[in-house]
């Protein structure tokens, strides 16, 4: 299935990955309703975390490194990249597990391009746009209402776009080899609420991870899932926090190369498997 | 009335019935609502890891806050939570059958999908308000038994009713499902906390606009003794029926003005 791809040249193929990344995001730039009442709901979300966070912080100055102001940029940064990333799944999720279960997966498995790539190529598209709008916006909306700390550095917003990609990347491999799950698995729903509830937990969405007491946070560190919020978070944060940069960047790097390497190999494992009905 | 809770009851069953066909799936996502739930009590309880009071409450006394809210919120999301999916009836069409059918389309729509998991939520709602009511020294009365059951039920009717409410503003705007998630879920948000932490634009907004207030945060004030710092009047301790009746009243005649301009989309 791979083999027509080595015929097209290297040029021909990063067009056409372009291509599926910009089909990517016009599926999802058709329902402007859909996005105006998503930002509207983050904008909410964000303001009520916002206010529990400035009490507490207000008690406690400084907790876990981070300033009044920081922990309200985290607030916003976190509900910015909830859609982007999938926190709460979406993406591939929202209908290959579907497209398995009807057997329609067999069109994906015969396209001349590999299943991973195309898929990872089309959420890049969706990520980009849902970055754009349901990130962009609140963003602006919570800047309007609190005090936010602004990095000064034109660099560190550099940074935060590579930190804020390979949080796409990590969260686009976990998602696919959640999907994937769909060809062992006949009802993966149950799974699915398990990793919404985890990675919400343990990529600091509900709570920065600065803040978990010792052994929780400890089992934050080893888990992916801090790549999706944590990381770029602390990126954008780090000229007043102190954190360096390229070791939170390496890590990141490291989860998707491996992410992405499972991914390989249980597809070629899931199409061994599959067995499509005729008819 | 009597014939809608019946029909209620038999397509709600069987859908039940339909669901307990796969016993795992059922369980895991019954496991998965009450899991969702408590994440959020996690994270209060990391909160007081640090701080001894937020807004000036105790953690038994937010478990209380959040018990309440949570369990409104599991009831409302149980009995009526599927109206959510009212846009895309309406762009599917299958709405139009509903308004055929011999049965009230609000009680249609409410039990179509009728989802038994979702006592996974309340289940764990349950679990904080009962830790709450054994951690928090509440000097216990008559008037306060009565205030908390009646709190219960209140808050059951005020979610249920932002839910219609949301689903009557889907008829004549389509895809707002996503709009509705801030008032039912972030409604939900709102009111685990104690209100004191809000500024009082906010406060005001949810005792006068959409009463949501109304679902734990005055009763609560009455039960645990604690002094209004918004300085509200006393007689809104004991008004969550009559809020959770105005809003019911309100939501059933948006509902029914949202039923009588319904255009079908044709197809």
């Amino acid at each position: 299935m791979v083999t027509g791809l080595s015929s097209i040249g290297v040029s021909t193929r990063v067009g056409l990955y372009a291509a599926v990344a910009v089909r990517g995001f016009r599926r999802y730039s058709t329902y402007r309703a859909a996005t105006v009442g998503g930002v509207f709901t983050n904008t909410v979300f964000g303001v009520i975390i916002a206010y529990t966070f400035v009490a507490l912080w207000e008690q406690r100055p400084n907790l876990g490194g981070y300033t009044q102001q920081e922990a309200l940029t985290f607030v916003w940064v976190a509900q910015a990249l909830i859609m982007p990333v999938g926190l709460l799944g979406g993406g591939i999720l929202e209908e290959f597990p579907e497209r398995v279960r009807s057997g329609a997966v067999a069109t994906d498995l015969h396209r001349p391009t590999p299943l991973l790539w195309w898929r990872l190529a089309e959420d890049f598209g969706r990520a980009a746009y849902h970055f754009l709008t349901r990130g962009l916006a609140p963003v602006l909306i919570g800047a309007l209402l609190f005090d936010l700390a602004w990095p000064r550095s034109v660099s560190t917003y550099a940074w935060f776009l590579i930190a804020v990609a390979l949080a796409v990347g990590v969260g686009f491999a976990i998602r696919y080899l959640m999907g994937l799950l769909a060809f062992w698995v006949i009802d993966i729903r149950g799974y699915l609420a398990l990793l919404t509830i985890t990675q919400l937990f343990f990529s600091g969405m509900v709570l920065p991870l600065v803040i978990f007491p010792g052994w929780l946070r400890d089992l934050a560190e080893v888990l992916p899932f801090r790549c999706l919020v944590q990381v770029p978070a602390d990126v954008l944060l780090h000229e007043g926090t102190g954190t360096e940069v390229l070791p939170l960047l390496a890590l990141q790097l490291l989860w998707v190369a491996v992410l992405l390497f499972a991914g390989h190999l249980l597809t070629a494992a899931a199409v061994r498997k599959v067995v499509i009905q005729g008819g | 009335m009597a014939d809608s809770i019946r029909a209620f009851a038999v397509i709600a069953g069987a859908w039940v019935r339909a669901s307990m066909t796969y016993r795992a799936s059922f369980w895991s996502l019954a496991v998965g609502q009450a899991l969702f739930t408590l994440v959020d009590f996690v994270a209060i309880t990391i909160m007081f890891s640090h701080i001894d009071r937020l807004g000036g409450f105790d953690v038994a006394q937010v478990a209380l806050l959040y018990g309440f809210s949570g369990f409104a919120l599991g009831v409302a999301d149980l009995l009526v939570g599927n109206v959510e999916l009212l846009g895309r009836r309406v762009r599917d069409g299958s709405f139009d059958a509903m308004l055929v059918r011999p049965v009230a389309p609000l009680v249609q729509v409410a039990a179509d999908q009728f989802a038994l998991r979702r006592l996974g939520r309340i289940v764990s709602a349950v679990g904080v308000l009962g830790w709450a009511l054994v951690a928090t020294n509440i000097d216990w009365s008559i008037t306060k038994v009565a205030v908390a059951v009646a709190t219960l039920v209140s808050g059951s009717v005020i979610f249920c009713s932002v839910f219609v409410l949301g689903s009557a503003f889907q008829i004549l705007a389509g895809d707002a499902s996503e709009m509705m998630n801030a008032f039912t879920y972030g409604g939900n948000t709102l009111t685990q906390y104690p209100l004191s932490i809000y500024p009082s634009e906010v406060v005001k907004g949810v005792t006068f606009i959409l009463p949501l207030a109304f679902v734990n945060w005055y009763p609560a004030l009455y039960i645990l003794g604690v002094e209004d710092p918004f300085d509200m009047p006393v007689a809104f301790h004991f008004a969550s029926p009559v809020a959770a009746t105005l809003l019911a009243a309100v939501a059933a005649g948006c509902w029914r003005a949202g039923v009588r301009r319904y255009r079908s989309t044709g197809s």
